[in-house]
C-alpha cells in the first residue's frame, strides 16, 4: 500500500466516479453552492500554473466558506495558496515551486507558516507533479520518470518516491505515484451548462487534473449554448461528464491572468506583496478582511479591484487578438 | 550597482552574464529558458548569430518572438506565446528535455557546490530551515535531463563546498556518481559568471576555472569561492561585451528590469 495518503485505491476511484450522475445535465450554480461540494479534508487541486488562469473566484468562495484541512496541488503555486494557508483552510500543500512570483522575491507568508511548521509544503519537481496527475488521468498506480533521482527532492519524499531497475532494460527509474484529487478547481474562457470546456492559450496541467479529478468544479468567463460547443468540438478540452458543477463567474482569475480576456492585476499584486512582505499574520490578515470576508459579492470583490484596474488587466489581456 | 568596463564600453554584471551566455549556445539549438538572464541570452544568440535557435518555455511554448521592451515576467503567461509555432501542455514541453530534443537548459539557484549541484529550496538544514525557497519549478528536470548552463553572480556566499540541499543536481558527488543514481545524460556543462567561465573536470567533475572575465585575477576567482577551484592549464580571458552585443541587449531591455 502507498503511505501517500492522496494516493486513492483504484477500485474506490472507479466506484466513486460510477456513483456520480455522468448524464448529459445542466449543472449551472453559484459560487457559494459550488463551494459546498468541496469536503472538509478534501484534495483540492488548483488548475492553471501561478499567474494563470487561476481558479481565483473558486478559491475565494472556500475561504469564505471557512473550508479546513484541505490539502492543496497544483503545478507552481502563487499568492492564492498563500491565502489559502493565512485563511487557515489549508495546511499542506504538494507543489513544484511556492512564491507569488520572481519579482516579488520568497513568499513571507509561505515562509511564515512552513518554518514555522504551521503548514507542510511537499516539494516535487515540475515535471513530476505533471506525471503524478497523468498517471491519476491514465487510471495506472504511477508513472516511471528520469528525475528526482540523484538529488534531495527525491530524498526527502521518503517512500513516496521509490527508484526501481526497470524489468525490460535494467534501467534506473523513479516511481511517481498517481494523484487523483477529489476535487479539481479549473477557470475556462468559456463552457456549456453541462461543463463542455473550451480552453484558449496555455493549458497547464488542467487536462490531466479534469481527468484524474474525482470530480471539477468549473468556474468559466461566460456560459455559451452546447449548440456553440457542437460547432467546434476540435476547441473542447474537458469533457461534461468530468464536471460536477459550472459557475459563471467573470473576471474570475483576478488577480491572475485569464489568457486573451485580463492580464494579472500588477498593481494590486504589488499592494499584497508590500502588505504580506512587511508582516506577513497581520498584513495577510488585513488582506483576507478587505478582499475576501467584506466584499457582499464576487462583483463587489471586482469593484474593489477597482474599475480602473479591471479594465487596464483587460486592455493587456486583449492585447494577444491584436495585429 | 558594480559597474564593469573595458575599453570601450561599461556594463553591468547581469549584461555580461547575458553576452557570455549568449555566446555559449550555437545555431539550430534547442534552448529551455526561463526568465531574465537566460531568456536575453538566448534572445540575443538569436539575433547576432543564432537565427535558427529555438526557445521552450516552461509553461509550454515552443519558439515565441520575443518582442523588445515586452519581456514576459514569467514562463507561464500569455505574454510567452506570442507569435510562437506551438503550445503544449506543462508536462509535455518537460517530456521533451526526457525525450531527448533539448539541447541546453538554463539554470539558476541561491547557492551551487564544487561538483555544479543547485539549491534552490532550503537555507540551512530542510527539516529546520533558516528560510524556505520556493523550491525546484522545472529545476530538477532540466538538471536531470539535459547539458546545462548556469548564469550567476559569483559570491562566495553562493560557490560553497556543499549545497545545504541539492535541488537540481549537477555531477552529484562528482565522477560517476550522476550516471549511477540514475542520470546516465545530461550534467552541468558551463558556469558563466561575472568573475569566471567554469566547466567541469573530465575525471573528478569538480569545478574548473576555464577563462577570466576581462580585468579579472585568478586570485580574486579564488577568493570569492567557497572551496578550492581547479585551473586550466593556459587561462585565457574572455573578450568583453562588444558595443554590438550590449546595444541588442539594451534593445531587448530597455527598461533595465533583467538587466539592471
Amino acid at each position: 500500500m502507498s503511505t501517500d495518503p492522496l494516493v486513492k485505491p483504484y477500485q474506490q476511484l472507479r466506484k466513486d466516479t460510477f456513483a456520480r450522475d455522468r448524464g448529459l445535465r445542466e449543472k449551472v450554480m453559484s459560487l457559494e453552492e459550488a463551494a459546498k461540494l468541496v469536503e472538509n479534508g478534501d484534495h483540492v487541486a488548483l488548475g492553471g500554473c501561478h499567474l494563470s488562469r487561476t481558479p481565483s473566484a473558486m478559491i475565494w468562495a472556500l475561504i469564505r466558506a471557512r473550508k479546513q484541512n484541505l490539502t492543496v496541488s497544483r503545478s507552481i503555486a502563487s499568492s492564492e495558496t498563500d491565502l489559502l494557508l493565512a485563511a487557515g483552510v489549508s495546511k499542506h500543500v504538494v507543489t513544484s515551486w511556492f512564491s507569488q512570483g520572481l519579482i516579488w522575491g520568497v513568499s513571507k507568508v509561505m515562509r511564515h507558516h512552513v518554518e514555522n511548521k504551521l503548514a507542510v509544503f511537499d516539494e516535487w519537481s515540475h515535471m513530476s507533479m505533471g506525471l503524478r496527475y497523468r498517471a491519476g488521468a491514465m487510471g495506472i498506480p504511477f508513472m516511471p520518470s528520469r528525475t528526482m533521482l540523484g538529488s534531495d527532492v527525491g530524498k526527502r519524499l521518503g517512500d513516496n518516491f521509490k527508484a526501481m531497475t526497470c524489468p525490460f532494460t535494467n534501467e534506473e527509474v523513479g516511481l511517481l505515484p498517481a494523484l487523483n484529487p477529489d476535487v479539481a478547481l479549473i477557470h475556462v474562457q468559456r463552457c456549456d451548462p453541462y461543463g463542455n470546456a473550451q480552453l484558449d492559450g496555455l493549458q497547464f496541467m488542467d487536462l490531466d487534473i479534469a481527468m484524474a479529478a474525482k470530480r471539477v468544479i468549473l468556474t468559466t468567463e461566460r456560459i455559451v449554448s452546447n449548440e456553440q460547443i457542437r460547432r467546434t468540438p476540435d476547441q473542447t478540452r474537458i469533457p461534461f461528464f468530468t464536471v460536477e458543477a459550472v459557475v459563471e463567474a467573470p473576471i474570475g482569475c483576478a488577480p491572475h491572468e485569464c489568457y486573451g480576456v485580463y492580464e494579472p492585476f500588477f498593481p494590486h499584486l504589488d499592494e499584497y506583496a508590500a502588505l504580506s512582505t512587511k508582516e506577513p499574520v497581520k498584513g495577510s490578515q488585513e488582506y483576507l478582511e478587505r478582499y475576501y470576508y467584506e466584499p457582499k459579492s464576487w462583483p463587489d470583490y471586482l469593484s474593489r479591484l477597482g474599475m480602473d484596474a479591471v479594465l487596464d488587466a483587460c486592455r493587456r489581456g486583449r492585447s494577444v487578438h491584436n495585429d | 550597482m558594480t559597474k564593469h568596463q573595458s575599453a570601450d564600453a561599461t556594463y553591468t554584471a547581469s549584461e555580461l552574464l547575458c553576452v557570455m551566455a549568449a555566446r555559449l549556445l550555437k545555431d539550430g539549438q534547442i534552448v529551455f529558458a526561463g526568465i531574465g538572464v537566460p531568456l536575453l541570452a538566448a534572445t540575443l544568440a538569436q539575433q547576432q548569430f543564432a537565427p535558427h535557435l529555438t526557445i521552450l518555455f516552461e509553461g509550454g511554448t515552443i519558439g515565441p518572438r520575443i518582442v523588445p521592451g515586452q519581456l514576459p515576467p514569467s514562463t507561464n503567461e500569455q505574454r510567452c506565446t506570442r507569435s510562437a509555432n506551438m503550445l503544449l501542455p506543462i508536462t509535455d514541453v518537460l517530456l521533451l528535455l526526457q525525450r531527448g530534443y533539448v539541447d541546453i537548459g538554463f539554470m539558476g539557484g541561491a547557492q551551487i557546490d564544487r561538483f555544479g549541484n543547485l539549491n534552490s529550496s532550503f537555507i540551512g538544514d530542510a527539516e529546520n530551515p533558516k528560510t524556505r525557497l520556493p523550491g525546484t519549478g522545472g529545476g530538477n528536470d532540466i538538471s536531470s535531463l539535459t547539458n546545462m548552463i548556469v548564469a550567476m553572480k559569483h559570491e562566495k556566499r553562493r560557490f560553497v563546498e556543499d549545497v545545504d540541499f541539492i535541488t537540481s543536481p549537477g555531477w552529484v558527488k562528482g565522477r560517476r556518481s550522476r550516471a549511477e543514481a540514475g542520470l546516465p545524460e545530461g550534467g552541468l556543462w558551463r558556469v558563466v559568471t561575472d568573475l569566471a567561465l567554469m566547466g567541469f573536470d573530465d575525471e573528478t567533475r569538480e569545478m574548473k576555472v576555464l577563462a577570466l572575465q576581462h580585468g579579472v585575477t585568478r586570485e580574486q576567482v579564488q577568493d570569492n569561492t567557497g572551496f578550492k577551484l581547479l585551473f586550466e592549464k593556459k587561462i585565457e580571458t574572455v573578450e568583453p561585451p562588444t558595443k554590438e552585443e550590449l546595444a541588442t541587449l539594451r534593445h531587448l531591455d530597455p527598461d533595465r528590469r533583467f538587466t539592471a
